[in-house]
């Protein structure tokens, strides 16, 4: 009887122990706040295992001793081939002793994660950058390292790097990677068919889709407020910039001349109103990849469109496509095109392997880098200095557009976004009630301006 | 899901008895020489420790996070203050939980009635592939929720679905239609705890009510009606706490956002949107904890109210 108490004794002190060392995890990571969200980690998994095939063939030519072994944290899981097949081979090859590894993690779960890994200090060397407050946020805290002194960094443009730099300018802390221009794209097929052509101004922009719905074989607009977000991105900020002139008036707005109760807000809210006639039925609960299979399988003419979606279209679209810009309301001589940074890399300042790191970053400012992710993802355009020859004609139309046009990036994306209500949020509502044809535009840009009112003192 | 129902009946079933053997084996004030039952102990540890270590503790620590602000400094109930009294987090706030209710409401109306149905043509004589017709209609409840929001939300495209209306479109139409895909995947838990009630029921009851003359439907509200009861009164509960922790239907047909103008947002998105953030706007630790700490309070007086005003009062009948 006593051997069998001693038995128990051991067996329960082997729990205690255990309770123990579980107790002194928790109490390490129990000071985070950002701990609950390691529930979001497992999500991220299936994602790798896709990757890793490609990797064992880089490494038999490297002295395993010398390696350094980078990883790279994206929300691009939809760019990983490009990544694994074209970009890091072209690095390895001239720097045989990286060994470069491309992490991403789904778009919508990618903030979240990227957060807890930096706080949990598992997060990969690069962090690719989502545009302004996002990222300075992370470099605010110290989880990315300043860049000023990475050579390659004068590449680019005080405007390319206006998306990853400090408030004063002073500091960036993410090497610029690509913008994404917005625009429309058609189905030439279709225009030939009902033998229409690019719209030059507004009005003829609207005479095209009226011509359109009264043959009624194409739906005129292939778009969906469901997500919200497209109506926004793809239509508020899309056209948008015409009416209030682009950098002047984003600017004008962050210092406080301009409002969003201004004339050229309630124009653009109204002109999006007009687009609710030619959405297909039911357009409210018509998803974003409801939208693009509804124009990519032929069935509808005109798609509002950001340049990120050529690579897909290209693949899945059977027909000719073209594409033209947001055209300008009557007399108006100059074009506004959303030109937006969104894009950028940079250095995990918790990194292990800095330098490999730099070294990185530095040849994503090099031309070479520039040319293969151009053509390796068209509809994502360099932002350097120096102009990258593009082989596909989409994109080549999309980009010609800087020339002819001024270049802006979406307002609601540089501070306007810090507080509650997020102006970014309540554009989308905004933008949807116009949609759907229920809202009113004055009554919605006193709304936005209402909210931004709230917490926004300009200036400050 | 299935797990919890389980436990919460296996412990309401078994633990006066189990209560009442521990108070016979020990009670430190009769029996002198009696020792203290460490096979017990030993037995209940590594639940007990492994519930403690992954639930208990992160729960009372997300408790103590909403006591204090993203800085770190304690700021007592302020966070509450801000959830309740600021426009912009108390009017999602008290919309959430509005809609949140009627996600529950729906689920209590259309759930159990149905899984009730279900349950009697499963246990009616002379219905043939009845046992195909349980496992098919349990089988929902096994799928991801993820690829349940999916299927229904191409079933119901405007586009390439079954009606031109965008059900899941409209304010008006989104959340009834969300709950009702919801009762559809979970009709099986119901339906088979109804089912394993109604084959408990010895026939001889039955008979002998229809001996004294009793028809169908006097016979289901003076017997089994009063039979079903304390099964109803669980499946409520669970499906309670179930609904007031619901996130992931609605994110994956709706987004975080639960669109159009949050006309289905319910406690769950409204916590991650809070937390996690969305867009462009950040996450917000201090404040995610504190809608996660009103959904427990909510969750918590749920189960109160159902076990003083309902366990307690409900009549168990042993057959």
């Amino acid at each position: 009887m006593k051997k069998l108490l001693t038995r128990w004794i051991v067996v329960l002190l082997a729990f205690g122990l255990i309770a123990a060392a579980c107790g002194n995890d928790d109490d390490d990571s129990g000071a985070a706040p950002e701990e609950p969200m390691a529930t979001e980690e497992p999500m991220d998994d299936p994602e790798e295992p896709m990757d890793d095939p490609e990797e064992p063939m880089d490494d038999p030519m490297d002295d395993p001793q010398e390696t350094a072994t980078i990883s790279i944290e994206s929300w691009r899981s939809d760019d990983a081939a490009i990544w694994n097949d074209q970009i890091i081979p072209a690095f390895e090859a001239q720097f045989p002793h990286i060994n470069v590894e491309f992490d991403p993690t789904v778009p919508t779960e990618y903030n979240a994660a990227l957060d807890t890994r930096l706080a949990g200090g598992t997060a990969g060397d690069l962090i690719t950058c989502r545009p302004f407050d996002a990222s300075l946020a992370l470099y605010n805290r110290g989880d990315l390292a300043p860049l000023n002194d990475l050579p390659g960094i004068e590449n680019f443009s005080s405007v390319a790097k206006s998306a990853w730099i400090t408030d004063d300018g002073s500091t960036p802390f993410c090497v610029p990677m690509a913008a994404v221009i917005h625009g429309f794209i058609y189905n030439r097929d279709a225009f030939n068919l009902l033998s229409l052509s690019e719209p030059e101004t507004e009005e003829e922009f609207f005479e095209l889709l009226e011509a359109i719905q009264e043959d009624g074989t194409y739906t005129p607009l292939s778009m969906g407020t469901n997500d919200q977000w497209e109506a926004a991105t793809m239509g508020f900020q899309n056209v948008g910039p015409n009416y209030w002139k682009g950098e002047e008036g984003r600017l004008a707005l962050l210092d406080g001349s301009g409002k969003l109760t201004d004339q050229a807000y309630v124009d653009t809210l109204a002109s999006l109103k007009r687009w609710s006639e030619y959405l297909p039925d039911g357009a409210s609960a018509v998803t974003y990849t409801d939208a693009q299979n509804l124009f990519t399988l032929g069935q509808a003419a005109i798609y509002p469109a950001g340049s990120w979606e050529i690579t897909g279209f290209n693949a899945n679209a059977d027909f000719e496509m073209g594409a033209f810009y947001p055209p300008p309301p009557a007399g108006q001589s100059t074009c506004y095109i959303s030109d937006h940074t969104d894009i950028g890399l940079g250095l995990n300042a918790a990194s292990d392997e800095p330098e490999a790191a730099r070294t990185f970053l530095t040849w994503v400012t090099t031309s070479e880098f520039a040319e293969i992710f151009a053509n390796a993802l068209p509809g994502f355009f360099s932002l350097q200095s120096e102009p990258v020859a593009l082989d596909d004609p989409l994109a080549q139309e999309f980009a010609s557009w800087r020339n002819e046009c001024e270049s802006t990036i979406r307002n609601s994306y540089q501070i306007l976004s810090r507080g509650e209500p997020n102006l970014e949020n309540e554009l989308w509502a905004v933008s949807v009630d116009m949609l759907t044809g229920d809202g009113d535009p004055v009554a919605g840009a006193q709304r936005l301006q209402d909210g931004l009112d709230s917490w926004y003192t300009p200036g400050s | 899901m299935l797990i919890k129902v389980q436990l919460l009946q296996e412990s309401e079933v078994g633990s006066p008895s189990k209560i009442g053997g521990v108070a016979k084996l020990w009670h430190p004030r009769s029996g002198g020489n009696r020792r203290f039952p460490w096979h017990l102990a030993i037995f209940l540890a590594p639940a007990a420790v492994i519930y403690t270590a992954f639930m208990v503790y992160p729960l009372v620590d997300s408790l103590r996070l909403s006591l204090y602000n993203n800085s770190g400094s304690y700021i007592g109930l302020d966070n509450f203050r801000t959830l309740l009294g600021e426009p912009v987090f108390a009017d999602r706030f008290w919309n959430a939980l509005r809609n949140n209710f009627v996600f529950f409401a729906f689920h209590c109306l259309v759930q159990n009635p149905v899984g009730l149905a279900l349950a009697a043509l499963l246990t009616a004589k002379g219905i043939r592939g009845q046992h195909i017709y349980r496992t098919v209609i349990f089988l929902p409840t096994t799928l991801s929720v993820v690829i349940v929001g999916f299927i229904w939300r191409q079933i119901l495209s405007p586009l390439w679905g079954i009606n031109d209306s965008a059900l899941l479109g409209e304010s008006s139409t989104v959340l009834p239609t969300l709950s009702l895909i919801s009762v559809w995947q979970f009709v099986g838990i119901p339906m088979i705890f109804f089912y394993a009630v109604l084959i408990s029921i010895p026939d001889d009851l039955i008979e002998a009510a229809r001996v004294d003359g009793a028809n169908g439907w006097r016979i289901f509200w003076s017997i089994t009606f009063p039979l079903l009861l304390p099964t109803l009164g669980i499946i409520t509960v669970v499906t309670f706490i179930a609904n007031f922790n619901a996130f992931d239907l609605i994110y994956t047909v709706k987004g975080a956002l639960a669109g159009p103008e949050y006309s289905s947002d319910i406690m769950g998105t409204f916590f991650y949107r809070t937390f996690f953030g969305n867009q462009l706007a950040l996450g917000d630790a201090a404040m995610g904890a504190t809608v996660a700490s009103a959904m427990f309070f909510v969750i918590l007086i749920g189960v109160l109210a159902y076990m003083l005003l309902w366990q307690r009062r409900i009549t168990t009948y042993q057959l």
